[in-house]
C-alpha cells in the first residue's frame, strides 16, 4: 500500500499539497491511535481479581527398589527391598509379582536379570529398577592348566610291556607302551626309570633270569631308540621269582611276562 | 632197546633158563607190565653207567644194642639212621628183621654165619655190633660181615666214638653206613655225610639253605632278606657261590644281581667282585680254581670263565638269546653242558671250556633246561617239558645221546643234581603241591620228599669227599 502512495506521490508532484494534506490527516490519525492503544495498555497492567482456590490434585506415587547385593554367584541368593508411596499397586516383575508398599524378599535368579517396581496410582505410576548381576560360578573340574606331578603323570602315562611266552620281541602293543612311557619319560626330564623284566613260572628259574634279562634289554633298547637317555633307565631282571600273579593260566602267565616300569629319582 | 634186553635178563639165574622161543613173548609181557615203571629194566645201558645194574647185596643189620641204659636213646637213633642209610644207598636189598634167626649178634663170636646165610634171612652180609657209655662219650663197635664166607676175617671192625648227644649219634651212623657202602660197593664212598644246598622261602625271604642229605640238620646260610637263588657247592664243599638280588643302601631302589661267595669255613661272605649286568648261575670248575658263570655285562646273557675269584673272565658264547646255566664235566673239567635259546626254546648244549666245539645235546624239541653232570662225566641230567606236559627229569648219555626219563605223572619236576655216588639225583618236585625238595636213586625209583617247610627249590649236592 505505501509503494502505491509513493507512486502516487511520484506521479502526482503537481499536487503536493494535497498530498500533505492528506499525510497530516492519516499521521493524526496515527498519533491518536497510539494514545489509544497505551491509554488501553495502562488499563491492562492493573492487579486482577484472585481466582478460586482448585480442588487438589492426586498425589503422583514415588516407588524405590534396591538389591543388596547387586551381585550373586549362580545359586546364591540377594534380598530386594522396596519403599512405594502413593501406590494402588505395586508389581515385582520379573517373577515376583504383585507386592506390598514395603517390603522385602530375596531372590535367586539364575542369570543376570534387572527387577523393575511399577507403581501405579491415581496420580500416575512410577518405576524403579534393580539389576541383579548373576556370575556364573567356575566349571566344577577346572580344565588341568597344572603340571601333573611325577607320581600321577608316571601313573596315568606309563604302561608296562608285555610278552610273549619264552620271547623277548617287543611286540605292537608294547610298542605303543614304550612309546607313551618314553613320551612320559621326554616331559619329566627329572624321572629315571627301573625296567624290572618278569616271566611267567613256566621255565627254570635260571633260564627265566636270562630270559627277564633279555626282556628288559629289549625295552631298554626301544627307548634308547626314542631318543632317551641311557642313565636314565636303570635294569634288574627277577625271571620268575617275583611274578605279579599266581594263577596257573594263559591269563595269569601273561601279566607275568613283562617289562614292567617302577619310576625312580 | 630190545636186544639190550637180552643180557640184562640173562644176568638173572631164574631167568637164564628160560627157553629162548620164549623170550620174545615174555618181553612183551614184561614190557607191558613194566610200563608205569620210572625207569624200563631194558634200559641197561643205562643201569651200568649209574652203577645200579649190579645185582644187589643182601644186607642184614640187626639193631645194634645199647649196652648201658646212658646210651639207650642215641642207641635207638643210631639204628634208625644206619638202617635208612643203606635202605636207602641204593646198593643193597636189608633182608626184612621177621627172616632173622634167633640170637642177633652184638660181637664176632656170637654170629653164626650159616643162620644167616640160610633161608630165609638168605643174606650175604651182616653188619652187627653194640653202643656203650665209655669214658663219658658213645662209643660204637661196629663189624660187617660175609656170612657166605666163614673163615674170612670181618670186612668191617671197627670203634667209633663221639659225645654223647643225638646228633653225634645220628653222624656215627652215617659214618658207618658210608664205610659198608664204600666196602661193597668197591670203592665208591656212601653219601650219608654229604650234604645238599637249596633255595628255601621259609623266612619270608628266598634264602640259600643246607641240609643232610636226608633232609635232616637244615641251616640257613645266607640273609639276603630279598632273593638268592642258585646255590653251587665249591668241589671241596668249603664254599657256596650263589646269585644274591643286593638291594644296598646305596642302590636301594635298584636292586644288583650279582654273584657272592659265603664261606662255610668262616661262616661270613668272601669278596667276589661286581660284574656288571645280570650275574648268575656260578659254576665251579672241579679243580676249584676255575669258575664258569653267565653275565649280561655286554647286555646278552653270555657265558663266561674266570678264575674262581671272579677275575680274568673270558667269554665262552657270543651267541644271541640267552646263554645260561654252565655245569663243568665233573670229570674232566674240559667241557662245559649249558642252556642256550639261540636255536628257538632253550635247549642243552656242550662245548669245550674254551668255548670251542659247540654242539646241541638234545632234540631241539620241546624246552630242556638245567644240566647237571653225574660224577663219571658220562651222564647229563636235566628237566625237559615236551608235549605240554609238565617238566620232568631226564638223563641224558653224552656218548650215546640217548636219554631216558626218569620222572613221570607227578607234578613238575626240575632242577637235577647228582649225589656224589652217582647213584642218586635230587630235584625239586611240586608233587604234593608246593615244592620240595625229593631226592631218588638213579633210576627214577625210590623218590624220597626232603624238605617240608616252606617252598624250597633248587638243590645242589656237595662234591664227592676229597
Amino acid at each position: 500500500m505505501s509503494v502505491e502512495f509513493f507512486t502516487r506521490e511520484g506521479k502526482l508532484r503537481g499536487g503536493e499539497r494535497m498530498i500533505l494534506r492528506r499525510g497530516l490527516r492519516w499521521g493524526g490519525f496515527l498519533i491518536l491511535l497510539v494514545l489509544l492503544l497505551l491509554a488501553g495498555c495502562k488499563k491492562k497492567a492493573a492487579p486482577p481479581p484472585a481466582p478460586p482456590p482448585p480442588p487438589p490434585a492426586p498425589a503422583a506415587p514415588t516407588a524405590t527398589l534396591r538389591a543388596v547385593p547387586s551381585a550373586i554367584e549362580r545359586g546364591q541368593s540377594t534380598t530386594l527391598s522396596w519403599n512405594s508411596t502413593n501406590a494402588t499397586e505395586l508389581r515385582l516383575e520379573p517373577g515376583v509379582g504383585s507386592v506390598g508398599p514395603q517390603a522385602s524378599t530375596t531372590v535367586s535368579p539364575a542369570r543376570s536379570t534387572t527387577y523393575t517396581l511399577r507403581a501405579d496410582g491415581p496420580g500416575g505410576h512410577a518405576e524403579a529398577s534393580a539389576r541383579v548381576t548373576v556370575t556364573v560360578p567356575p566349571p566344577p573340574p577346572p580344565p588341568p592348566v597344572t603340571r601333573l606331578s611325577i607320581d600321577q603323570a608316571f601313573a596315568q602315562r606309563v604302561r608296562h610291556a608285555y610278552f610273549d611266552f619264552d620271547k623277548a620281541d617287543i611286540r605292537p602293543d608294547a610298542r605303543l607302551a614304550l612309546t607313551q612311557t618314553a613320551e612320559f619319560l621326554r616331559e619329566y626330564t627329572e624321572a629315571r626309570v627301573l625296567i624290572e623284566g618278569h616271566c611267567d613260572e613256566r621255565g627254570s628259574t635260571e633260564y627265566n633270569i636270562g630270559l627277564g634279562t633279555q626282556r628288559v634289554n629289549a625295552a631298554r633298547e626301544f627307548l634308547l631308540s626314542l631318543g632317551i637317555a641311557a642313565n636314565r633307565i636303570e635294569v634288574v631282571s627277577y625271571g620268575k621269582e617275583r611274578p605279579f600273579c599266581f594263577d596257573s593260566t594263559e591269563e595269569c602267565w601273561q601279566s607275568n611276562r613283562r617289562s614292567h616300569f617302577v619310576l625312580i629319582r | 632197546m630190545r636186544s639190550s634186553r637180552i643180557p640184562a635178563l640173562a644176568r638173572s639165574p631164574e631167568r637164564a633158563t628160560t627157553p629162548p622161543a620164549a623170550l620174545p613173548l615174555l618181553l612183551v609181557l614184561l614190557g607191558l607190565a613194566c610200563l608205569p615203571l620210572q625207569v624200563q629194566p631194558q634200559e641197561d645201558w643205562f643201569r651200568t653207567g649209574t652203577g645200579l645194574g649190579v645185582e644187589k647185596i643182601r644186607l642184614a643189620v640187626p639193631a645194634f644194642a645199647a649196652q648201658s641204659t646212658e646210651v639207650e636213646t642215641p642207641a635207638g637213633v643210631f639204628n634208625f639212621v644206619l638202617q635208612r642209610d643203606l635202605e636207602w644207598s641204593g646198593l643193597v636189598e636189608l633182608v626184612s628183621p621177621s627172616f632173622f634167626p634167633l640170637g642177633i649178634p652184638f660181637r664176632p663170636v656170637e654170629l653164626k654165619h650159616e643162620d644167616w646165610s640160610a633161608v630165609p634171612a638168605n643174606a650175604d652180609m651182616v653188619a652187627y655190633g653194640s653202643l656203650r657209655f665209655a669214658d663219658g662219650q658213645l662209643m660204637v663197635d661196629a663189624w660187617l660181615s660175609d656170612v657166605r664166607n666163614p673163615r674170612a676175617p670181618a670186612v668191617i671192625a671197627k670203634r667209633y666214638r663221639a659225645d654223647l648227644t643225638q646228633q653225634q649219634a645220628r653222624g656215627l651212623a652215617h659214618q658207618l653206613a658210608d664205610e659198608i657202602v664204600e666196602r661193597l660197593s668197591g670203592g665208591v664212598p656212601g653219601i650219608a655225610r654229604s650234604r645238599v644246598a637249596f633255595v628255601s622261602n621259609r623266612t619270608g625271604s628266598k634264602e640259600i639253605w643246607v641240609m643232610d642229605y636226608d633232609g635232616y640238620n637244615e641251616e640257613q646260610v645266607t640273609h639276603c632278606g630279598f632273593i638268592c637263588l642258585t646255590p653251587r657247592w665249591s668241589p671241596d664243599n668249603s664254599q657256596i657261590a650263589y646269585t644274591a638280588y643286593e638291594r644296598t643302601r646305596a642302590s636301594a631302589e635298584v636292586p644288583r644281581t650279582s654273584i657272592h661267595i659265603h664261606s662255610l669255613v668262616m661262616n661270613r661272605r668272601i669278596a667276589f667282585p661286581a660284574i656288571g649286568g645280570t650275574t648268575t648261575t656260578p659254576a665251579w670248575a672241579p679243580n676249584g680254581t676255575e669258575m664258569a658263570l653267565s653275565s649280561s655285562r655286554t647286555g646278552d646273557q653270555e657265558i663266561y670263565v674266570g678264575a674262581s675269584d671272579g677275575t680274568r673272565l673270558r667269554r665262552l658264547t657270543y651267541s644271541r638269546g640267552v646263554d645260561i646255566s654252565p655245569a663243568w664235566n665233573p670229570r674232566t673239567g674240559q667241557q662245559i653242558a649249558f642252556v642256550s635259546d639261540r636255536g628257538g626254546a632253550p635247549q642243552i648244549y656242550l662245548m669245550d671250556a674254551d668255548g670251542s666245539n659247540v654242539e646241541r645235546l638234545t632234540d631241539g624239541e620241546g624246552y630242556a633246561v638245567s644240566p647237571a653232570w653225574s660224577p663219571n662225566g658220562q651222564l647229563l641230567a636235566f628237566a625237559w617239558q615236551k608235549d605240554n606236559t609238565p617238566f620232568d627229569i631226564y638223563v641224558l648219555d653224552i656218548a650215546t645221546r640217548r636219554t631216558i626219563q626218569f620222572t613221570r605223572d607227578s607234578g613238575r619236576n626240575e632242577q637235577p643234581s647228582w649225589a656224589p655216588d652217582g647213584r642218586h639225583l635230587v630235584f625239586q618236585s611240586n608233587r604234593t603241591g608246593h615244592n620240595q625238595i625229593w631226592m631218588m636213586l638213579a633210576d627214577g625209583t625210590q623218590a624220597r620228599q626232603l624238605t617240608f617247610a616252606g617252598s624250597n627249590t633248587a638243590p645242589h649236592w656237595s662234591w664227592g669227599q676229597p
